[in-house]
């Protein structure tokens, strides 16, 4: 459960806040409470926003300069010293120029960094692929012991960040550049790091989503279901690991036509996790991932690389009816499938 | 304070008996770094048994001072160290490298005592050594992070990218220690990737530098003393050292980076370390 800070965050805010700026702020709320967290950065103080928490707490924040391998050496030092690392830069970064040490210097040590990465996905569109990460999920997923969260809007980031601070050893938590629309209006639905989140019942097919897409999920749902008249269930999956196995597999022996959307690569991230769960659990069901190709991303405004890879509204849309027009095993004996 | 004939005799026959131990260890293992464990068994021996502030019956000690070993391969020296030292039965190293041990050639500080941080991929340790000092000052700590850093591992950037953080955030409760054996894998350090002017290069990036024969104790113990001392800097030492030290067939062989013994070559070896130690 989120804990209580005394502040809560409405849509009012998220409309006017970045999902990094409210991060910001609630670290600087954390930073109240937990004398023992220490916030740190390469020279993205200001991109990251964690540089509101360097405002309050200077004594307390550590800026490496341009130098991401020892950013993350330096806080698994710090958290083997019993301190709590929040290190925050691009999510690229993160989980590739310092890839091996967050690996091997946080998760194989078990160690209590929270990584707070920014700019994930394709959100930094403009700036080409050095800049964009559609790969991160499936890097941090495969490491041990890692948490991995990627929040759907501002109000979940602050949901998520408040929630990993009690929670056992490494976590990321990504999120993205700029003014992504919010998709939850107040804070009290009930976050809980590995439980996804039912964001709409329905019997017809499944979209399962995290991030960016949550919204847009949430809107293809509505249209299909006045103007097709499918009831689409949604899940906001924001904890890619551990995956609410159980929540996903109460949905596909309802449905049992899955989709999932996601910023990430189509390889390694949440469509491969949920393909794991399907696939092991021995049910078949018709199955379709939407996200980057196996290709590096067009360069452009993030809403125009949504439409372009089918991340919108439109985009979601679409892939539903592609879905429902597949044929697909009707009899509803599960028996024979396993 | 200079250490007295006693003390120097004390530490000589602690280093005779920790590389008789690398030896058998690398003998029950089947295989280790021995010739980098050899090269650093001198500095070791006097951490661990003059100037860590250390409790083997309570690892976890909060106030104890830390020691990084960045040249993780190393950890054959290491484990042995910290046996003898009583962190744990000496007999466990017998399983060394064995299926499910929880001694493998990169020491893994989840399992074995006294180890502080998990190292083995070249140029971690240094930074992870900048983190545990910088969270010491941040909890007013008067701990001491200690860091021996391989040679061949300064090619890595991150070592240097560790160095100019020390070095910007004045880190004068770090001392680092560099096993200068001059060898590594592929040959000789100035042959593969030349490091020379090494101390210049320290000096750049805003070190004191003491440069001293890393097998002589009084220069050892000198030194460490010294960096201990309230600096205005991060202090190196660059220890110069001989890789296999102790072992005639070894000493300055670029092959005994990684060896395997069987009980024949073992036994030379364990006579040439008593005579040298006894010499």
């Amino acid at each position: 459960m989120a804990l209580e800070t005394g502040t809560t965050w409405t849509v009012y805010d998220a409309n006017k806040m970045t999902q990094s700026e409210i991060y910001g702020a609630v670290l600087c709320e954390l930073g109240e409470k937990y004398p023992s967290i220490i916030g740190l950065t390469a020279d993205l103080a200001k991109s990251t926003k964690i540089g509101m928490f360097e405002d309050k707490f200077p004594e307390r924040f550590i800026n490496v300069g341009i130098a991401e391998q020892n950013l993350f050496g330096i806080a698994a030092g710090l958290a083997t010293s019993g301190l709590l690392p929040f290190v925050s830069t691009m999510a690229a970064f993160a989980s590739m120029r310092a890839c091996e040490q967050v690996r091997t210097d946080i998760c194989y040590q078990n160690l209590n960094v929270k990584i707070i990465a920014t700019h994930g996905g394709i959100s930094f569109g403009t700036a080409g692929s050095t800049h964009q990460a559609q790969e991160d999920i499936a890097i941090m997923r495969s490491f041990p012991n890692m948490t991995v969260i990627v929040p759907a809007d501002g109000i979940e980031t602050a949901n998520a960040v408040r929630a990993c601070v009690e929670y056992p050893g490494p976590v990321y938590i990504r999120v993205g550049r700029g003014f992504e629309p919010c998709y939850y209006d107040r804070e009290d639905y009930g976050f809980q790091i590995g439980k996804a989140v039912q964001i709409a019942e329905g019997t017809d097919a499944t979209l399962i989503c995290c991030g960016v897409t949550v919204l847009q999920a949430a809107e293809a749902a509505r249209v299909l279901k006045d103007e097709d008249g499918l009831s689409i269930e949604v899940l906001n999956i924001h904890t890619i690991k551990p995956i609410d196995t159980e929540a996903i597999m109460r949905s596909v022996l309802t449905t049992r036509r899955v989709i999932v959307v996601e910023e990430h690569s189509v390889l390694g991230g949440l469509g491969s996790a949920v393909a794991d769960v399907i696939a092991s659990s021995g049910k078949g069901c018709a199955f379709e991932k939407v996200g980057i190709p196996d290709e590096f991303s067009l360069v452009g405004y993030p809403e125009d690389l949504y439409a372009h890879y089918k991340l919108d509204t439109n985009g979601i849309i679409e892939k539903v009816r592609a879905v429902m027009g597949q044929a697909f095993e009707e009899d509803e004996n599960w028996e024979d499938e396993v | 304070m200079p250490i007295d004939k006693n003390e120097k005799q004390r530490l000589q026959e602690k280093a005779r008996q920790h590389r008789t131990d690398i030896v058998n260890v690398t003998e029950w293992a089947g295989g280790a770094h021995i010739g980098g464990a050899m090269s650093m068994a001198d500095i070791l021996t006097i951490l661990y048994y003059k100037f860590l502030r250390i409790d083997p019956a309570r690892p976890d000690w909060d106030e104890r001072d830390r020691m990084i070993l960045s040249k993780g391969h190393g950890g054959v020296g290491l484990a042995a160290v910290l046996g003898r030292r009583g962190y744990f039965d000496m007999a466990l190293l017998r399983n060394f490298n064995k299926f499910k041990s929880p001694f493998g050639m990169h020491l893994d500080c989840r399992k074995v005592a006294g180890v502080d941080a998990s190292t083995g991929s070249l140029g971690h340790g240094m930074s992870m050594a900048v983190g545990l000092a910088l969270g010491a000052r941040l909890q007013r700590k008067s701990w001491i992070t200690y860091c021996i850093v391989g040679d061949g591992e300064c090619n890595e950037g991150s070592i240097w990218e560790a160095a100019m953080s020390a070095s910007h955030f004045k880190l004068t409760n770090l001392i680092t220690i560099v096993d200068r054996n001059s060898l590594m894998i592929d040959g000789r350090t100035e042959d593969v990737m030349a490091l020379e002017p090494f101390a210049d290069k320290w000096r750049a990036f805003g070190f004191l530098v003491k440069e001293i024969d890393g097998h002589d104790f009084d220069e050892l113990n000198d030194a460490i003393s010294d960096a201990r001392e309230k600096r205005q800097a991060p202090v190196v030492i660059i220890a110069k050292t001989v890789k296999g030290k102790g072992v005639d067939y070894m000493e300055n062989e670029v092959k005994w980076h990684y060896g395997s013994m069987n009980s024949e070559l073992a036994q030379q070896a364990r006579r040439s370390i008593e005579k040298m130690h006894s010499a």
